[in-house]
């Protein structure tokens, strides 16, 4: 009886995007009198930030600060279509939905202001902090919120935009199975540690180390929550989750967390991740999907580290300490 | 990679929402409540599969504060699948069951009465006569002649296009199992899990004096929603407005939809807003969890590691109704075959009706469990053919320019870069022409 290390890798993709296409979705974009940008959704947060993201997208775009572009999600009837938020898919729809939208706005608020400072519109710049100037005289200027009363009270324009990203449906062929499922593809590689107590069966995740490739990342901070959620996540689907123990009898369900076996605090392991970008095809500014895949790499990781440790691949999920004291009985047998 | 400037895209300006969240000021559907508000709950099936002989809703009436039931008698078009929406049938789910029951914790009834307690007081009075019928849980033996048949059309799978199951035909796996030295074959099975989100699944139906229905919800899809809500109420979209856009943890238990419905029923039948929020008991054992899977792999492999023929046999475990996993089974076919160039794939992935809770979206829907069983298999047959993890990975790696066997030609192909940081993340000396590797070309190192 001994506890033994042992080290498993695993290397996965993920899809960007509802498979198949055929999930569009739309932004609005508007200035008011006051200078700020709405932009309008029925895109959901799930609490991984999309509201944020989705505004620093907006404000790159449009060249204003992140602070003048304001949210308005999620309502069907103010917002227009979203398909939801799903399949790894808003940062790169809604994001592209949002670029075109601003881009349409900020087409309109380039022609003011060139009216406005009274040179061709080729001639501007934004500078991202709220100023559109001359290039190459940074004096000549006008701020965003003069640009948007002028606007609406002097030249009777709208700044808005319209935007909208669509992959369209592909079919599958029943035959052969042939289609075109995925806008692009996110990677990543996990190598996992861990310990296994060959007394107790119990399995102890030292540490999850990985390489993920996301086109671009528009927001390192949330990115980095991504990865430190799904790295619990698929640990937890790796050594402890399940609502049907003997799956597939269906006793033993538990009805609350007191019965439903989740990591806390004290099985936390050392996560370190590093970001790789290639910005992909067409998503907005590169972004590819994040969001689910990083729950899938440290499952297979951790069940491949455990046969480095001990010698038998358990290849029925959650590998519970039951699965593994029963597989090593077998072995010692 | 590209030399673009940018302001704001690549900082980690702080989220907007996270204050709200961290401090409980974040407004959620229990912070919804009107004045006249009323509760519902729903009278669930006790049993996994049985005819519905009668129900008897006297003891239930007479509960002080109870408002109204409603049964499939109700609901306009009971019977329904989600995603109707894109094209998927045929319709198989009732909204509220009609003269049987596929699952233990299925819909029957719901109650609608001034308070929580009383809601609950009442579904506990409700008297149901069932006949119990045989069940059955496994995918497999599901397939086999002589199970309880759970669907109209006659079989315990979905149909694909005519075809029993989705399936990939690339290349001639045969011809490849000819030709290799080792054949590797893995059984996988993965496990239901609960989303566990920190917010249960609800929504309030309010009435609204124009005779519209506003429906504050938690869904992560509110359009989706919302159409499968007035296609199910058989009412003009116009007469519905959800607001939503905040969710307490969604990871794809919040895109079925199973409470907005049936709220919105209840708040056109009372006049009244009507709260339907899960239990925390209700969302783990009733509410779709994240579906099990049981996967075969064979492969065939020469000796110097490189894989000629992948055949796989893949379960997908629906649970008693479609929701979303006749969507998954398709996505999983997409990737079961993993990130690496295979010239021969055979795939047949089934979707298959079990008398269990039914499975729907869940993170990484269809995929989670792909890259499970395929990468477990690619250690076992790295073991097989005497080679390192890693080298087994480098060597059939799939590189941009490769097909598919999807038939769709690799694009932002980069599983060699994120093995190439990863290793050096962990300090592991890949040789030479592992690390000379690149995604973007075919060339051997």
């Amino acid at each position: 009886m001994a506890i033994i290390k042992g080290t498993g890798i695993a290397a996965v993709n993920y899809p960007t995007g509802m498979n198949l296409g055929g999930d569009p979705s739309q932004a609005l974009i508007h200035a008011t009198t006051t200078g700020n940008f709405f932009i309008s959704l029925s895109s959901t947060d799930l609490g991984q930030g999309l509201k944020t993201v989705i505004a620093q997208i907006g404000a790159e775009a449009l060249g204003v600060p992140f602070e003048n572009v304001l949210i308005n999600t999620a309502d069907t009837d103010t917002g227009p279509h979203c398909m939801g938020t799903f399949a790894s898919r808003t940062t790169h729809r809604v994001g592209n939905a949002v670029v075109q939208a601003a881009q349409e706005a900020r087409k309109v608020m380039m022609e003011v202001a060139a009216d406005e400072l009274e040179v061709s519109p080729d001639d501007l710049e934004t500078d991202g902090q709220g100023n559109i100037r001359v290039k190459g005289s940074p004096d000549r200027s006008i701020h965003i919120i003069d640009l948007a009363l002028a606007a609406h009270f002097k030249y009777g324009k709208t700044i808005s935009g319209r935007g909208i990203y669509m992959k369209p449906k592909s079919d599958v062929d029943p035959e052969t199975g042939k289609m075109d499922p995925d806008s692009t593809e996110a990677h990543a590689c996990t190598v996992a540690e861990v310990e296994v107590d060959t007394e107790t069966g119990e399995v102890k995740v030292l540490s999850l180390k990985s390489a993920y490739e996301v086109g671009r990342q528009v927001n390192p901070a949330l990115v980095e929550g991504q990865i430190r959620g799904g790295s619990l996540m698929g640990m937890a689907h790796a050594l402890y989750e399940t609502t049907q123990p003997y799956y597939p009898a269906v006793d033993h369900m538990p009805g609350g967390f007191s019965e439903y076996v989740l990591p806390g605090p004290m099985e936390l392991p050392e996560i370190e991740s590093v970001v790789l970008e290639y910005p992909s095809v067409n998503g907005p500014y590169g972004v590819k999907g994040v969001g689910e895949m990083t729950a899938n790499s440290p499952i297979p990781a951790i069940v491949n580290a455990i046969y480095d440790a001990i010698g038998v691949r358990i290849t029925d999920l959650p590998v519970t300490p039951e699965k593994i004291l029963r597989a090593l009985e077998e072995v010692e047998i | 990679m590209t030399e673009e400037k940018l302001n704001v895209v690549g900082q980690s300006v702080l989220r907007r929402d996270g204050l709200g969240h961290v401090t409980g000021k974040t407004i959620f559907i229990d912070d919804i409540n009107f004045p006249d508000m009323l509760h519902l709950k729903m009278v669930r099936s006790p049993l996994p599969h049985a005819l519905i002989k009668g129900i008897d809703f006297t003891k239930a009436e007479k509960v002080p504060g109870f408002i109204q039931a409603l049964t499939h008698e109700d609901v306009p078009k009971n019977i329904y699948t989600i995603l109707c929406l894109i094209g998927v049938g045929p319709d198989e789910e009732p909204v509220l069951a009609e003269d049987k029951v596929l699952y233990k914790g299925e819909q029957i009834a719901a109650i609608v009465a001034e308070t929580e307690d009383a809601a609950m007081e009442a579904v506990s009075k409700v008297k149901i006569d069932f006949e119990e019928l045989p069940t059955v849980y496994d995918v497999e033996e599901a397939l086999k002649p002589g199970t309880p048949v759970l669907k109209h059309w006659g079989t315990n799978h979905f149909v694909y296009e005519g075809h029993h199951c989705r399936r990939v035909r690339f290349g001639d796996v045969d011809k490849g199992f000819d030709e290799s030295d080792h054949i590797i074959e893995g059984r996988y099975q993965t496990s239901p899990v609960e989303h566990a989100p920190s917010e249960t699944t609800g929504c309030v139906a309010r009435p609204e004096p124009d005779g519209r229905i506003t429906v504050y919800t938690n869904t992560q899809a509110l359009f989706f929603t919302m159409d499968n809500t007035a296609l199910i109420l058989g009412v003009p979209f116009q007469k519905l407005h959800f607001v939503g856009g905040t969710v307490g943890g969604g990871f794809g238990g919040k895109v079925d939809v199973i409470v907005e419905p049936i709220a919105a029923l209840a708040a056109m039948k009372t006049g009244r807003p009507v709260k339907y929020k899960f239990t925390r008991e209700e969302e783990m054992r009733v509410s779709s969890s994240r579906g099990a899977w049981r996967i075969y792999f064979k492969d065939g492999v020469t000796k110097d590691g490189r894989i000629l023929a992948r055949k796989i046999t893949t379960y997908a475990d629906a649970g008693a109704y479609n929701r979303h996993t006749p969507y998954a089974v398709t996505k999983h076919a997409a990737n079961i075959a993993g990130p690496y160039n295979i010239p021969n794939v055979w795939i047949d992935a089934y979707c298959v009706y079990t008398n269990r809770q039914p499975s729907s979206a869940m993170r990484g829907f269809g995929v989670t469990p792909a890259s499970f069983a395929l990468e477990v298999q690619m250690d076992k047959i790295a073991e097989t053919v005497g080679m390192d993890p890693w080298a087994i990975r480098f060597i059939n790696a799939y590189r941009n320019g490769d097909m598919k066997p999807h038939q769709k030609v690799v694009e932002d192909a980069t599983l060699i870069e994120v093995m190439q940081a990863a290793a050096e993340l962990v300090g592991y000396e890949l040789p030479e022409k592992f690390k000379k590797m690149s995604s973007l070309n075919r060339e051997e190192a």
